[in-house]
């Protein structure tokens, strides 16, 4: 029986929960507080469903598939591969934590059935990044996603965060243009975009473009999804796009629109020109050394600031080149280091904007200097965040610690130890900016000493359950990472299935499994 | 039920023709229902001559029996055919916008429906001729109906902008006919088809091309020639703007198109058609910069018009063997986008006129509440004019950038980038500010929401068109006259 619910499964049904839900709520009249709910959390459980259901297809070796013919000779390909499924579930399961957030956060706002339905469009758009099955595909979802997340940016609708959402526009838009470019000229040059393991040109043998035209093609698609990947100095966006809600830079900054990029240089180096090719090239080095530039600059800059959504901003510059960086270091850990960091970073971002937002709507709190005493009035709160923190620093037995253990180790296999020395200067950073946030929270007393953890409540159960739930998934996901199932178990899946690193001495999977 | 395809041809020409002249003479009580009737005969019409192309390929038909080269031919392909769709759909959704606008100018007015039907005639009898004099007649009607709509709208500004486009459509019209002159002076005939056939060379054939090119660049308003343009389309009534932006100016381009790759097609150096094709981009990047300079909204939109009618001519030089196919489809597909799209802005653009008496952009932030559809209908063809995903603006600039790699003239590709962003930024400007929340809502008309519907129809399919694209494209490429022709090869 689960054969015939495989066979008739479609990737087609994921972005159709989604997409409806958020066709429908459009409709809605601003007072349908409750129909907007049930609709959105019955779209999101949906949704998760789906997911669960593919994610354990495809463990079995399924693969599902749809295409849909655009232009003549040119596909949309739906693809939900062992990476799609990745990215795929970590979108799921944080869109359905930040809608419960999203409904607190946002009640007695205006403008709520236009938000909820971008809303919608834009998990919708970060899922079809996630299935795509060519880069023509990718691209496509990949100018949806900046279409659907401007209103949400832009929700306030104050001049400045008009001003704000323009630049934002015009980041975002120029990275899709070289993107564009990028697309119709590999499609020029190998005649296809689809994903290919071990990559698209490794079939042409002969025919295969110099080596000249190859670079440029390369670097003219990794600055293409640069700029949402957040590479220096494509990062500008990123802090000026947290003028959105709380809600909205948490999706933004976790699941949506970040995550894409990094997916998007996922598939590029290993799927489009394959590990083999980018180490010939030479290109693999220069983007894992850019990688690591980002890395350090994004955590220099966060240490400057005081605003705790900017601070949180930098962070993700630099966390985020950790995914370019493992990826880009093609041996087989980095690359499960750089894979399961997606969802690691993840979870813990998404943590600590979720508490932002709540420090922010409890207690009128935006500044690093302001929360003195904190973690009296709201535990809760600030338990999660510590977690997060913790484990972005990369304390065991948080998340952040497996990520940066198999980054490490997969750097010293292939020979780059410069790694090493930046993994810990990160940490020593990430450190120098979190642990007075967290110090200060716990152990300083409050400006006022009124109200303790009564005040909390006032945040409501709509607010604190994400959080909370998250921060339990950063220890969870850490301590039981050598369980099936576990991101880093799925991470290897992939690895093992899907990529063969010919790099001689070093392809003998040694200290992974 | 496949026509004859005398019958086929000719009522696409006839229909609106008739509405035309009986039109005038109709008092003002059953008006409405001759109006829609009359829209909708045409466009059941037009719908048939597709499916009987569809079914039988191209058809011919020879006009009161006599062959060419004494007679006159009407010709349908598939591209006509996609050309006469596209029209009957946007007139049809513009005669229903200004049918129900009532009060301003329309619906009293015979006058209007008159010559409103007689443009209408004029575009389908444009792109069912096979004969080079046959155009120069629908080109003056089109020109000189496209004149008397544009003075129903409000005076002062609607008259000297009329008066502009007449003088300026005068001229285009009289060096076409020079050159018409010239062509059966030296070839004996005027039927398009024998022209391809036995074309015309020498002194004589070059000018009379160069004279008949610059009369149709003047009625296209290409830069530089376009001065006329963006006043004439911002002062029109709405629907009449939509009509004239997304159609009337195809309508020249279309010959363009006919005549150089068919009996012009040996005659010029490759430099000529690369100087059609800096010129667009010349259009593209003066356009653009133009748009984002505008305060009022309706001017904005005429300058994007001039900026896209520059996407179309980057496609001659495109046309060169190998990529002419795609060149091809992308001239259809920016052709097909960009009048869904603009003619939904400016209906969306006449909603705001309505209810607040001005069309400065600033007006908008008050009354975002209360126009919403048109609003959403101004953000979805403003998707289609930027050119992004899945939108059929999307389509057309992918097929441009493909024909562009495929000649190796990597150049039109730093254009398209330029001119996305570009066009981002004045589309940017005019939706922008429906999202700010911090202006109060404006005392305004209420707007009727069949009035909202219609252009957020258009806009929308500009948007289906590019999810489709493979249908209309496929049934583009029937016949094949116009199809992949070996130009470029250098004299």
């Amino acid at each position: 029986m689960l054969e015939a619910i495989y066979g008739s499964l479609s990737p087609t049904w994921l972005l159709l929960s989604s997409f409806i839900t958020g066709m429908a709520i459009f409709f809605l009249g601003e007072r349908q507080v409750r129909a907007r709910s049930v609709l959105n959390l019955t779209g999101a459980g949906i949704k998760a469903l789906l997911t669960i259901l593919m994610g354990f297809g495809i463990y079995q070796g399924y693969r599902f598939e749809s295409r849909f013919e655009l232009l003549p000779g040119l596909e949309v390909v739906l693809w939900a591969d062992p990476l799609a499924f990745l990215f795929t579930s970590l979108s799921a399961f944080l869109w359905l934590l930040t809608t419960i957030y999203a409904i607190g956060y946002l009640e007695g706002s205006p403008n709520r059935s236009r938000f909820f339905g971008f809303f919608s469009l834009c998990v919708t758009a970060s899922i079809g990044v996630a299935l795509s099955g060519n880069l023509f595909t990718l691209l496509i979802f990949f100018e949806l996603l900046t279409l659907a997340t401007y209103p949400l940016v832009v929700h306030r609708g104050t001049p400045e965060v008009i001003r704000a959402g323009r630049l934002y526009l015009g980041y975002t838009l120029g990275g899709g243009i070289v993107l564009l470019i990028g697309t119709v000229w590999l499609q020029a040059m190998a005649g296809t975009t689809d994903f290919t393991p071990g990559g698209i040109f490794q079939a042409m043998g002969e025919e295969r473009p110099g080596s000249l035209a190859l670079t440029a093609l390369f670097w003219t698609l990794i600055v293409g999804v640069g700029v949402k990947a957040a590479l220096i100095p494509l990062h500008g966006w990123l802090p000026i796009a947290m003028v959105a809600p709380a809600p909205v830079s948490a999706l933004l900054h976790a699941v949506a629109v970040v995550k894409a990029g990094a997916f998007g240089i996922i598939r590029i180096v290993h799927d489009v020109f394959g590990a083999s090719l980018a180490m010939d090239l030479g290109v693999s080095v220069i983007l894992a050394g850019w990688a690591g530039l980002t890395i350090l600059f994004g955590s220099l800059v966060a240490l400057g600031q005081n605003e705790i959504k900017k601070r949180l901003a930098y962070s993700t510059v630099s966390q985020l080149s950790y995914i370019t960086l493992g990826v880009a270091l093609l041996g087989p850990v980095a690359v499960v280091g750089g894979m399961v960091h997606l969802v690691h970073q993840g979870l813990m971002k998404i943590t600590m904007f979720f508490c932002a937002g709540n420090l922010a709507e409890t207690l009128g709190i935006h500044k690093v200097s302001e929360v003195d005493g904190v973690g009296r009035t709201m535990p809760w709160t600030m338990g999660a965040f510590t977690i997060a923190a913790l484990g972005m620093i990369g304390l065991p037995p948080m998340a952040g610690f497996i990520s940066k253990w198999y980054l490490a180790t997969g750097g010293l296999e292939v020979g780059h130890g410069w790694v090493l020395a930046v993994l810990i200067a990160s940490s020593v950073l990430n450190a120098g900016y979190f642990l007075p946030l967290v110090y200060r929270a716990w152990f300083r007393s409050p400006p006022d000493s009124d109200g303790g953890p009564a005040r909390e409540s006032a945040t409501g159960l709509w607010m604190l359950l994400p959080p909370i739930l998250t921060g339990a998934a950063t220890l969870m996901v850490g301590l039981l990472a050598a369980m099936p199932g576990s991101p880093l178990d799925w991470s290897e899946f992939i690895v093992n299935s899907l990529y063969m690193f010919d790099l001689g001495p070093v392809n003998d999977n040694s200290g992974v499994r | 039920m496949i026509l004859e395809s005398g019958p086929a041809l000719a009522l696409p020409i006839g229909l609106p023709l008739l509405a035309g002249l009986v039109l005038p003479m109709v008092r003002r009580h059953p008006m409405p229902w001759l109006v829609a009737g009359f829209a909708f005969a045409t466009l059941g019409s037009v719908i048939v001559l597709a499916v009987t192309v569809g079914h039988i390929g191209p058809v011919i038909h020879a006009l009161g029996g006599w062959e060419p080269p004494l007679g006159i031919a009407l010709r349908a392909d598939g591209m006509a055919v996609l050309m006469l769709l596209l029209t009957a759909v946007v007139t049809t959704v513009c005669s229903l916008y200004a049918m129900w606008q009532g009060h301003e100018t329309a619906l009293g007015n015979r006058w209007f429906w008159g010559v409103w039907f007689f443009l209408w005639a004029s575009l389908n009898a444009l792109f069912l001729s096979g004969d080079v004099f046959n155009l120069y007649i629908t080109l003056e009607l089109l020109t000189v109906a496209g004149v008397i709509l544009v003075t129903f709208g409000k005076p002062p500004a609607a008259l000297v902008a009329g008066m502009r486009y007449l003088i300026a459509g005068l001229f285009g019209s009289m060096a076409y006919l020079l050159g018409v002159a010239l062509i059966y002076g030296q070839a004996g005939t005027l039927d398009l088809a024998l022209l391809t056939t036995a074309p015309p060379e020498g002194p004589a054939g070059v000018a009379a091309a160069a004279l008949m090119t610059v009369g149709l660049l003047l009625k296209t308003a290409l830069v530089p020639l376009h001065a006329w343009l963006p006043y004439a389309h911002a002062s029109a009534p709405s629907p009449v703007s939509a009509v004239l932006s997304g159609l009337v100016v195809k309508g020249s381009f279309f010959i363009l198109l006919i005549l150089w790759t068919g009996p012009f097609s040996a005659l010029f150096h490759q430099a000529a058609w690369q100087l059609m094709g800096i010129l667009g981009a010349v259009a593209i990047l003066w356009g653009s910069v133009q748009a984002l300079r505008q305060e009022r909204l309706k001017m904005l939109i005429a300058y994007s018009t001039v900026a896209q009618i520059g996407y179309l001519f980057l496609v001659p030089p495109l046309l060169m063997a190998g990529a002419a196919a795609i060149a091809w489809q992308a001239a259809q597909m920016q052709i097909m986008a960009h009048a869904l799209a603009k003619a939904g802005f400016f209906l969306a653009a006449g909603n705001l006129l309505m209810a607040t008496g001005r069309d400065d952009l600033a007006a908008i932030p008050g009354v975002r509440n209360s126009l919403k559809m048109s609003l959403l209908a101004m953000a979805l063809s403003g998707v289609t004019l930027i050119g992004l995903p899945p939108s059929g603006g999307f389509a057309g600039k992918w097929l441009l950038l493909a024909a562009s790699l495929e000649t190796g003239q990597w150049w039109w590709i730093v254009v398209l980038g330029i001119g996305t962003a570009l066009s981002a930024g004045y589309v940017f400007r005019a939706v922008a500010p429906t999202l700010r929340q911090d202006v109060d809502a404006e005392p305004h008309q209420p707007i009727d929401v069949r009035l909202q519907v219609l252009p957020l129809t258009l806009a929308v399919a500009s948007i289906l068109l590019g999810v489709f694209a493979v249908h209309p494209l496929d049934f583009g490429s029937i016949g094949g006259a116009f199809g992949a022709i070996p130009v470029g090869t250098g004299e």
